[in-house]
C-alpha cells in the first residue's frame, strides 16, 4: 500500500514497542487469550460455542478480506489496471444474503441448548441468596446442608496495597474474609437481590453472571465438577468502590463442607449478640471501630475526614454530634440524593456501636452510649 | 432565503450584507458556517472526551490506585462516553449532513435555515453544562454514560446537569433530523427521484428517522430520573412499586438504534468514498439502500441484548438472540458490496480511501465481536466485561471515527479549495490503525480473561495487556493532533483543488467551484 516513508518508520516503531511488551510481558506472566478453564458442564459448553464461533468468523473474515485485499493488490490503478463497469447482480445479492442465513441457524442450534440448559434452576441441592451491597456481598443459606448460615464477605486485599505502599499479593483485589463454601457436584442454586443499586454476581470458572436487582430476586445456578478456589468480580457499575467487590467461591469435598458447616455454627451461636444487653462505650467503640472499617471507612475514611464534597467529614459532623435520633435514621434509611445508602442490614447491636464509636472518635467527644435497643425502637 | 422564487439577486444582496466577525456565526443561517460549525464543534468535543479517555488510560496503566480516586474515575467513563457519543459523533455526521447534502441534491441550503442555526448553538450550552458538572460539589454525574438508576438517584447535582444536557443535546438532534428529512424529501434538483439520491443522503434520511423515533425516548427516560431524584416517584424504584429494569428498557430501547445513528451516516460517507477510488460505480446500490432500511427497522426489535443477564424470562433470551443475529445478514450484504465495489476497480489509496478500507476492515472484525456477544450463552460470560469495550470501540472508533475522517478527507478541497497534505494524511492513517488496534484488541483477552469494566483498579492477571491497551491510547490520542495539524493547513493554503480533485468522484458537490461559493445552486441544477 502507498504508505509514507515517515509513516512507515513510525508505524514500524509501534510494531516494535508492541512486540517488545508483549514478549516482556510473556516473560513475566501468562496472557490469557481465551475464556478461562471451565470448571462446570456449562461453562464448557459456552467455551466451546465461543471458540466455534470464533473460529467460523476468523474463516469468513479471512474469506472477505482475503478478496479485498486481492484486490487491493491487483486492481490498482498505479499497476494500469483498468476498471470493470459491472455495478449489479441480483443473484449474488441473493446469494450472499442466504448463506449467511444458514451459517447463523448453525451456530444459533447449539445456543439454544445451552441457554435452556442455563436457566433450568430447578431442583437445586443447596440454595443461597446472595445480596449485593454498596461494596460487599452477603450470603444466606437458604434451604439444603448449611440452612441458616449467613455472613457478608469483603475485599481483604489491605489498603496500603491499593495506594501502592506495599507490595500486591497475588490475589490483589480478589480475595474476601470470608469465601462463599459449597460443596463439589450438588447442584447449587444462587438467587441474588440487592440492597441499594444494581450489582452482578460474576465468577467466569463458574460461567454464571446474574444481575442483583434491588426489590427483586433473580436466580442461576452451577454444579462444580472440581474442588478449588475460584474468584470473580462484581460486574455492574455500582458506585466508588465497583472494584472492590469480589466474589469468591471454595469448593470443596462433602465432607470438609459438614466440616466448614458444622464450625461456622458453632461461631455463628458463640458470635450472637443479646439485643437487650446495655453497653459501655468501652465495650462498644472497639467493636464499632471494625464495622466502621468495613462498612464507612472507604468513603467516610478511617480518619473521620471524608472526602468533600461528596462524602462528607464525620469528625466534627452536625449529624453526629447533634441528635442521636438523627443519625439513627441516616443510618437506617440512607439520604436521598447522596451516595449515603441505608445500613438496615446491619444488627441492632452493630448500629449502636458503630454509632457509639463515631460519636466517641477523633475530636468528637460526646461520651454518649447508643444502645442496641434504641435502635430497636427507631427501626419499628 | 434564497430558496425564496426569483430570488437569486436578493440572496446575493444577503451575501454582501451579512455579519462580519463573531456575529457572522452566531446569526449565520448558512449551511455551510453551520456545517463547518458542527465540524469543529465535535472536533473540540473529540478531544476533551479523549482527554478523559487518557485519564483512564493513565489510571488503567498498572495496578493500584495512581491517578484518580474511583469516584473520579466514574466520572471520567461516564462523561466519556456521554461526550464522544452526543457531543462528538453524532455532531461530527450532521456537520457532513449539513455541508454535503445541499451539495449533494442541488439544493441552495437547507429547508429550516433558522432552525438549523439553533440547532447549532443549543449544543455549546449543554457542552458547558456537562464538562463544567466536573467542578460542582459531588462531581459529575458518576454512573456510566447509560446512567442506570438507582445509582443515578444517589448522585449531586452533577447528575441533574448531565440530565438536562441530555435534553439540549435530543431537542438539538431532533430539530437538525427534522431538517434533513425535510430537505431531502423536497429540495431535490427536479429529475433525481430518490433512488437516485447519492447513498450519503439515504442514509442519512434514514438515521434522520430513528433520531427522531428515540431521542424522545431517551428524554423520557432521563426525565423519569430527574422526578425520581426530586419529586418523589418511584418509576424505577421496587420500594415505591417501580421496577430499575424498566429503565433499561427504555434506555436500550432508545440505546440500540442509536448505535445506528452513529453506525448508518458512516456507511454513508464510505459509500461515497469507496466509488469514488475505485473509479467503478458503487455495487448494488438499491441493495444498500434495503440493507440500510433493514438494519434501522431490525434496530428497533433487539434493544434487549442489552440486557440478558438482568434476568429476563427465557423465551426473552431467545428471541432477542434470534433478532440480534439478524442484523448480521444486512450488514454482511453491506460489507460484500463495498468489496465487490473495489473488485476489478482502479484501486489508488488517498487518504480517504485508506480510511475507508480501515473502516471496513476493523468495522467487520467490530461486527463479528458483536455477533460472539450475540449468543446470549456466550454474552453471560462477556456482559459488562473488557470484550464489550473492544467490541464497541471498534465499531464507533474504528467505524465511525475512521469514516469521519474518510469524509473530512474527501471534502476538504471542497471545503476549502486546498489540496491537504497527502503525507501527513496518510501518516494520520498509519498512526491511527496502529494504535488503535494496540489499544482495543487486547482488550478482547482482558475481557475473555474476567476483567469487568468501569473499574479503577485490577489484579495482576490484566497487568501486561493494560499496559499494553494503555500506551496505545496514547499513542492513539496524540496521533489525533496530525489531524489537526492537516486540517489547519489546508485551510490556510496549499495546492489550489480543482472543481472535481479526485478523478473517480461522483456527484453534483463536483460541479460547483472549490471552495464552494458561500451560495450554491440558487437555481436548481440539471440532473440527469
Amino acid at each position: 500500500m502507498a504508505l509514507t516513508r515517515g509513516g512507515l518508520h513510525i508505524a514500524r516503531g509501534a510494531c516494535a514497542a508492541l512486540a517488545f511488551s508483549l514478549l516482556s510481558g510473556l516473560a513475566q506472566a501468562e496472557m490469557k487469550l481465551n475464556l478461562q478453564e471451565p470448571i462446570t458442564q456449562l461453562g464448557r459448553e459456552v467455551y466451546d460455542l465461543h471458540l466455534l464461533m470464533t473460529i467460523v468468523c476468523g474463516v469468513i473474515f479471512v474469506a472477505v478480506f482475503g478478496v479485498m485485499f486481492w484486490s487491493v493488490f491487483v486492481h490498482r490503478k498505479s499497476a494500469g489496471y483498468k476498471a470493470a463497469t459491472f455495478h449489479e447482480s441480483t443473484t449474488v445479492e441473493i446469494l450472499w444474503t442466504i448463506v449467511p442465513v444458514f451459517i447463523l441457524l448453525g451456530m444459533a442450534w447449539p445456543a439454544t441448548k445451552t441457554i435452556l440448559a442455563m436457566r433450568d434452576t430447578s431442583n437445586a441441592d443447596i440454595t443461597i441468596k446472595a445480596t449485593g451491597y454498596q461494596w460487599k456481598w452477603g450470603y444466606d443459606y437458604l434451604k439444603g446442608e448449611g440452612e441458616g448460615i449467613s455472613f457478608v464477605s469483603t475485599l481483604a486485599t489491605p489498603q496500603p496495597q491499593i495506594r501502592n505502599e506495599t507490595t500486591k499479593g497475588t490475589d490483589y483485589l480478589l480475595e474476601v474474609d470470608n469465601e462463599l463454601v459449597v460443596p463439589v457436584g450438588k447442584k447449587v442454586r444462587i438467587l441474588t437481590t440487592a440492597n441499594d443499586v444494581i450489582h452482578a454476581w460474576w465468577v467466569p470458572a463458574l460461567a454464571v453472571k446474574q444481575d442483583a436487582v434491588p426489590g427483586f430476586i433473580r436466580d442461576t445456578w452451577f454444579r462444580a465438577e472440581k474442588t478449588g478456589t475460584y474468584r470473580g468480580q462484581c460486574a455492574e457499575l455500582c458506585g466508588k468502590e465497583h472494584g472492590y467487590m469480589p466474589i469468591v467461591v471454595r469448593i470443596v469435598t462433602d465432607a470438609e463442607y459438614a466440616e466448614w458447616v458444622d464450625g461456622k455454627k458453632k461461631a455463628m451461636a458463640a458470635a450472637a449478640d443479646d439485643p437487650n444487653k446495655m453497653y459501655a462505650v468501652e465495650e462498644l467503640a472497639p467493636r464499632g471501630e471494625k464495622i466502621f472499617a468495613a462498612n464507612c471507612a472507604a468513603c467516610h475514611q478511617a480518619n473521620g475526614q471524608g472526602l468533600p464534597p461528596a462524602f462528607p467529614p464525620l469528625d466534627g459532623s452536625k449529624v453526629v454530634l447533634g441528635p442521636q435520633d438523627g443519625q439513627i435514621n441516616i443510618l437506617l434509611n440512607g439520604k436521598s440524593g447522596t451516595a449515603m445508602a441505608a445500613f438496615k442490614h446491619l444488627s441492632d447491636t452493630e448500629l449502636a456501636a458503630v454509632i457509639t464509636y463515631t460519636r466517641n472518635s477523633w475530636s468528637n467527644a460526646t461520651g454518649e452510649v447508643v444502645q442496641p435497643s434504641d435502635i430497636k425502637v427507631a427501626r419499628n | 432565503m434564497a430558496a425564496i422564487p426569483g430570488g437569486a439577486d436578493h440572496a446575493h444582496d444577503h451575501a454582501h450584507d451579512h455579519p462580519s466577525g463573531i456575529m457572522r456565526w452566531v446569526t449565520t443561517t448558512n449551511h455551510k458556517d453551520i456545517g463547518s460549525m458542527y465540524l469543529w464543534f465535535s472536533f473540540a468535543m473529540f478531544i476533551v472526551g479523549g482527554i478523559m479517555a487518557l485519564v483512564i488510560r493513565a489510571e488503567l496503566f498498572e495496578p493500584g490506585l495512581q491517578v484518580v480516586d474511583p469516584d473520579r474515575f466514574n466520572q471520567m467513563t461516564t462523561l466519556h462516553g456521554l461526550i464522544m457519543v452526543f457531543g462528538a459523533i453524532m455532531p461530527a455526521f450532521v456537520g457532513f449532513a449539513n455541508w454535503m447534502i445541499p451539495l449533494m441534491i442541488g439544493a441552495s441550503d437547507m429547508a429550516f435555515a433558522r432552525m438549523n442555526n439553533w440547532s447549532f448553538w443549543l449544543l455549546p450550552p449543554a457542552a458547558i453544562l456537562l464538562t463544567s458538572s466536573l467542578l460542582v460539589p459531588g462531581g459529575a454525574a458518576a454512573s456510566g454514560w447509560t446512567l442506570y438508576p438507582p445509582l443515578t438517584v444517589q448522585m449531586g447535582i452533577g447528575m441533574d446537569m448531565a440530565i438536562f444536557a441530555v435534553h439540549i443535546l435530543g431537542i438539538s438532534s431532533i430539530m437538525g433530523s427534522i431538517n434533513i428529512v425535510t430537505t431531502l424529501l423536497n429540495m431535490r434538483a427536479p429529475g433525481m427521484t430518490l433512488m437516485k439520491m447519492p447513498l450519503f443522503c439515504w442514509t442519512w434520511l434514514i438515521t434522520a428517522y430513528l433520531v427522531i423515533a428515540v431521542m424522545p425516548v431517551l428524554a423520557g427516560a432521563v426525565t423519569m430520573i430527574l422526578t425520581d431524584r426530586h419529586f418523589g416517584t418511584s418509576f424505577f424504584n421496587a420500594a415505591g412499586g417501580g421496577d430499575p429494569v424498566l429503565y433499561q428498557h427504555i434506555f436500550w430501547f432508545f440505546g440500540h438504534p442509536e448505535v445506528y445513528i452513529i453506525a448508518i451516516p458512516a456507511f454513508g460517507v464510505v459509500s461515497q468514498v469507496i466509488p469514488a477510488f475505485s473509479r467503478k460505480p458503487l455495487f448494488g446500490y438499491a441493495s444498500m439502500v434495503y440493507a440500510t432500511s433493514s438494519i434501522a427497522i431490525l434496530s428497533f426489535i433487539v434493544w434487549a441484548h442489552h440486557m440478558y443477564t438482568v434476568g429476563m424470562p427465557v423465551a426473552g433470551q431467545l428471541y432477542f438472540m434470534f433478532a440480534t443475529m439478524l442484523i448480521a445478514i444486512p450488514t454482511g450484504v453491506k460489507v460484500f458490496n463495498w468489496v465487490a465495489t473495489m473488485w476489478r476497480g482502479s484501486l489508488s489509496f488517498e487518504t480517504p480511501m485508506l480510511f475507508s478500507i480501515g473502516f471496513l476492515f476493523l468495522f467487520t472484525l467490530g461486527g463479528f465481536s458483536g455477533l460472539v456477544l450475540s449468543m446470549t450463552a456466550v454474552d453471560v460470560q462477556l456482559h459488562d466485561s473488557y470484550y464489550v469495550v473492544a467490541h464497541f470501540h471498534y465499531v464507533m472508533v474504528a467505524g465511525a471515527l475512521f469514516s469521519a475522517y474518510a469524509g473530512a478527507y474527501y471534502w476538504l478541497p471542497k471545503w476549502t479549495g486546498h489540496m491537504y497534505d497527502e503525507k501527513l494524511g496518510k501518516l494520520h492513517f498509519w498512526l491511527s490503525i496502529v494504535f488503535f488496534n494496540m489499544t482495543f484488541f487486547v482488550q478482547h483477552f482482558l475481557g475473555l480473561a474476567g476483567m469487568p469494566r468501569r473499574i479503577p483498579d485490577y489484579s495482576l492477571q490484566f497487568a501486561e495487556f493494560n499496559m499494553i491497551s494503555s500506551i496505545g491510547a496514547f499513542g492513539f490520542g496524540l496521533s489525533q493532533l496530525v489531524f489537526l495539524v492537516v486540517a489547519l493547513k489546508c485551510i490556510k493554503g496549499g495546492e489550489k483543488a480543482s472543481a472535481k480533485p479526485w478523478d473517480g468522484a461522483e456527484g453534483l458537490e463536483w460541479t460547483v467551484p472549490s471552495p464552494a461559493p458561500y451560495h450554491t445552486f440558487e437555481t436548481p441544477p440539471a440532473f440527469k
